[in-house]
């Protein structure tokens, strides 16, 4: 029955997304990170050829030439209160000050990194005993616990760079315990234990490499604070003692002379600057290379309104738009629905061409599996499919009449949570956890109606009582996590009715409940809909939901509608192969001896369907004519439609 | 809520008695006879005996440590040796000072911080994005003494808009207005790096709220945008941004030492550097135990005020 080659086949096909860019070209398409390497290199090249570059001693003195301003004849940084060579002593510092800082940080990161690998590996006791440590460490200010180091080390370049180095170890061990967690379980680290390596060759071959990338990360963000605070250290006097000198205690030097000779100080401060903030530039680039979020560019801020490409809308103009007669047709009327994702180089075109009505007091159901486009088609009508990356580019939505497409940001927003409002799957995370749910049922109430707060929480509480929540006073009070997850669900739903409104949008509202708690909320909705004459849209991919409470329903399969019709003929005479196969997921009590078998395989990805029908591959009706081309959605009559070659039924073959 | 905060003020012991250990650990790193180092080698035999009878230096680690914990304990932080007079006393003295500091650039920096983080996320991509990113990138990478003195020589010494150093002024100063035009430099340089890393984190995290399916419920009730930013998205980014800015009190605490040394503050900081060119060891000790202390209890406010606005975390 399954056709695994058809499958494999599909698997196998090549990919059209370009192969990801390599972590260098990433890098380097990085314009700010690209220059902080350009400087960071130009200073290291110069640290280290100088001491083959013709320059003066840093220590020789020379009176005569005392406190000479830049610029000057042989001096061209100018000359100290011994009338030294700043050039000189600024590379010479600048050495200094990039071996201690590098030296430092490679200590921290080898102490740092050994720490917390044993933690994260070992666990239990160990970690305990290792983890509090690195509390009692991290209980200081960062500065503090290095001055206390100094302190009883005595001042000292050498001293100072152990102390630096230990107030960073606390960092890595952090960081790099809670990665060695993170795959101290897995199966390679298992395998490997199974194998019978030992712990040590364990850490270094399987978990070692493993979090390198976290270790290069912490390494780049606190190098630069190390050069930072070992050149305050020496600025302090606490660090480089004279003759010696870094960064750090030529400053310190100069600060004395400010006021006479501000190039004393500004030239090694200048350079401290320079050297950390190349330093950070380059590490925010190699931390947005190494951090996979940010790859995908999926952090960047959704809009209030999905993007709407107008030059492919059907609307005309804004504002006023293509607005029919309002309060006769249909509640909902969408044409030609197309919303497309845009990841990279790749479009996936999630929503590709939906047509349907909701009539008034209708309850339409929308069904399909993960992935076939239909919460997307349900956010795409009030535009809160979040973009980018998301934009809707073609169709239109007709709410009651009137172009939605074509109105203003305010004009759907006043749509929403108003006359169509939503209800959404998993509540857990559709509500907001800091606020009471009173507090957020109020917020909708006043955002569509001017009414005291105290007002709109007495109408919250009324609100609640109509969704049959037990205590609605107390209720009221409670956050979300302190509900149960079919109390949250009637939450969701108390909120949407808070304006009355005419259209229900409802994505998904059972499926995270269980079955007993789900027949409840179908329930209550049936109620509200005969009660309220409401229309609803329901998404799901249930055809047991469906069969409850849908008048009518469209099945959608890889972004397409392919068959629509009443519950009944869709039910009792499916004519798509897909259809057919959705309901029979569907268990039925007392067939015992039925199949509920999954359908097999996957749906094609959005971008990359197939020419032909996008079901073929996994259908086992499918021949060449399938594949040809397009398939339209043809009029079996009676309102019913499929969009399929041969649709099942045999008289329509 | 009373709860919560009692457990946690049991929690702090714990933590208290660690840093003790810590900081009495670090100072028996000192090399050779700490008695020695605090005399000089010039001492006499019978001095530097003395001295080490006077430190316990003769008995052992843990009884050392004993006295030295039971002795702070009873507001006995021993005894100067460069300043000649009680730890506590220049402590308590000082320790005003540096809070006065730290606690006006913590203000600062948590108002502009969240501020700049905020601005940006909602702007992100645009010029005012990339101009703050810009800007905080700067924050987080000068030097802060450099900063400071740079400063102080165009405000003070040519412009001569506001005093040079010190916290008050010698002649006719010592109210309101003279301490805060003495604040205004030293606190700025002071916030200028915390003010860079709270933007940075409020930014990132203001852009991961934005993403979550409860700010899509709020925009399908219909509030408005600012509603949605300001108040939905914006307090959850607060919750994880609090704990940052209790880490911040820690850096601007430590970072103070930079700062007074810089403008002549005379806080704890300038004490710690003064005394440990002076190798006046006590001094030290008490100085870093206080300011750790205090930093235990900033970190604290802050967990308590996370509690205030997170229902969901648990003690």
């Amino acid at each position: 029955m399954s056709n695994p080659a058809a499958t494999a086949k599909m698997a196998a096909k090549p990919r059209k997304s370009s192969v990801r860019p390599s972590a260098f070209k990433l890098l380097a398409r990085n314009h700010l990170a690209l220059v902080g390497a350009m400087i960071l290199a130009v200073v290291i090249i110069a640290a280290l050829i100088t001491p083959w570059l013709p320059l003066t001693d840093p220590d020789a003195t020379d009176p005569a030439n005392r406190l000479l301003r830049p610029l000057t004849d042989g001096h061209f940084l100018g000359t100290d209160h011994l009338g030294r060579d700043l050039l000189s002593r600024l590379l010479w510092g600048t050495r200094v000050s990039l071996a201690v800082g590098i030296s430092a940080s490679l200590f921290a990161a080898v102490f740092g990194s050994a720490i917390g690998i044993i933690s994260g590996y070992f666990g239990g006791r160990t970690d305990n005993v290792l983890m509090r440590g690195i509390d009692m460490v991290m209980a200081f200010p960062y500065i503090l616990l290095a001055l206390a180091i100094v302190a009883a080390l005595g001042p000292g370049l050498m001293n100072a760079l152990y102390a630096i180095a230990v107030v960073n170890i606390p960092f890595f061990a952090r960081n790099i315990r809670g990665v060695t967690v993170g795959i101290a379980h897995r199966e390679f680290v298992d395998a490997a234990r199974l194998s019978g390596k030992g712990h040590i060759r364990i850490l270094l071959s399987e978990i070692l490499p493993n979090v390198m990338p976290v270790i290069v990360i912490t390494m780049s963000t606190t190098v630069g604070w190390m050069i930072l605070e070992t050149a305050g250290l020496s600025f302090l006097g606490l660090g480089a003692q004279p003759p010696q000198a870094d960064l750090g205690s030529m400053l310190g030097e100069g600060r004395k002379l400010i006021t006479t000779a501000l190039h004393l100080s500004a030239i090694p401060g200048g350079m401290i600057f320079l050297l950390v903030m190349s330093i950070n530039l380059l590490g925010d680039g190699i931390r947005d290379v190494l951090d996979p979020r940010l790859k995908s560019g999926a952090l960047a801020r959704p809009a209030p309104v999905t993007r709407i490409d107008r030059s492919k809308t059907l609307t005309t103009e804004k504002g006023a738009g293509a607005n029919t007669k309002t309060g006769t047709g249909p509640i909902l009327a969408v044409e030609d629905l197309r919303t497309e994702f845009v990841l990279g180089d790749d479009v996936y075109k999630a929503v590709g061409g939906v047509s349907f009505n909701v009539g008034r007091n209708e309850c339409v159901g929308l069904v399909g599996e993960s992935g076939s486009g239909k919460s997307v088609t349900a956010l795409s009508l009030l535009g809160l499919v979040a973009s980018p990356p998301g934009t809707i580019v073609g169709g239109r939505v007709m709410l009651d009449g009137r172009d939605v497409f074509a109105m203003r940001d305010s004009e759907i927003r006043a749509i929403r949570g108003g006359r169509a409002a939503y209800v959404f799957q998993d509540p857990l995370s559709t509500l907001h956890p800091l606020f009471s749910v009173g507090d957020q049922l109020v917020e909708a109430i006043r955002a569509h109606n001017r009414v005291s707060y105290k007002d709109a929480w007495a109408k919250a509480v009324l609100l609640l009582r109509m969704v049959r929540i037990p205590n609605p006073e107390q209720r009221a009070d409670s956050y979300p996590h302190q509900l149960s997850g079919g109390m949250r669900q009637r939450v969701g739903i108390a909120m949407a009715l808070a304006n009355e409104p005419e259209l229900i949008i409802a994505d998904e509202p059972t499926t995270a409940l269980d079955v007993t708690v789900q027949a409840q909320i179908l329930k209550l909705m049936n109620n509200l809909r005969t009660e309220h004459g409401t229309s609803v849209l329901f998404i799901t991919h249930d055809f047991g939901v469906v069969s409850e409470i849908c008048d009518r329903v469209a099945v959608m399969y890889a972004g397409q509608i392919v068959e629509m019709g009443t519950t009944q003929q869709v039910l009792q005479q499916p004519a798509h192969p897909y259809t057919k196969r959705l309901i029979d997921c569907v268990p039925r009590l007392g067939e015992a001896k039925r199949n509920v078998v999954a359908i097999p395989g996957l749906p094609p990805a959005v971008n990359n369907l197939p020419v032909g029908c996008a079901f073929a591959e996994r259908c086992d009706r499918a021949d060449d004519t399938c594949r040809a081309g397009a398939v339209a959605l043809d009029d079996l009559g009676a309102g019913h439609a499929v969009r399929c070659v041969k649709p099942m039924g045999g008289d329509h073959v | 809520m009373h709860v919560y905060i009692l457990r946690r003020l049991v929690l702090m012991v714990p933590v208290l008695f660690g840093l003790t250990v810590i900081v009495f650990l670090i100072m028996s790193l000192i090399p050779g006879d700490p008695a020695l180092a605090i005399l000089g080698s010039y001492a006499t035999p019978e001095n530097v005996a003395k001295l080490r009878a006077d430190l316990g230096l003769d008995k052992s680690l843990i009884s050392q440590y004993w006295i030295w914990l039971t002795h702070m304990l009873h507001g006995d932080f021993g005894r100067s040796y460069s300043l000649n007079r009680p730890v506590l006393d220049e402590i308590l003295e000082r320790f005003g000072a540096t809070l006065i500091l730290a606690g006006t650039s913590l203000v600062l920096c948590t108002i502009l911080g969240l501020l700049t983080g905020v601005v940006s996320a909602v702007r992100q991509y645009g010029w005012a994005d990339k101009t703050l990113t810009f800007v905080v990138l700067i924050g987080i990478s000068v030097p802060s003494f450099w900063l400071g003195l740079m400063m102080m020589l165009l405000f003070a010494v040519n412009l001569r808009w506001l005093p040079v150093s010190g916290m008050y002024a010698i002649y006719g100063g010592g109210d309101l207005p003279d301490l805060l035009r003495h604040l205004v430099m030293p606190s700025i340089t002071l916030a200028v790096v915390a003010t860079g890393v709270i933007a940075r984190l409020t930014r990132s995290n203001m852009l991961e709220v934005l993403r979550q399916d409860y700010i899509r419920t709020a925009r399908a009730k219909g509030l408005d945008e600012r509603r949605v930013i300001y108040r939905h998205a914006f307090k959850a980014a607060l919750v994880n941004v609090i704990p940052v800015i209790g880490v911040q009190a820690g850096f601007v605490l430590g970072g103070a030492v930079y700062i007074e040394t810089v403008f002549q503050w005379p806080g704890i900081g300038r004490m710690l550097v003064t005394a440990i060119a002076t190798r006046d060891i006590l001094l030290v000790q008490g100085g870093v135990v206080i300011v750790a202390a205090s930093y235990v209890l900033f970190n604290l406010f802050a967990d308590v005020l996370q509690h205030l606005i997170d229902p969901r975390v648990k003690a």
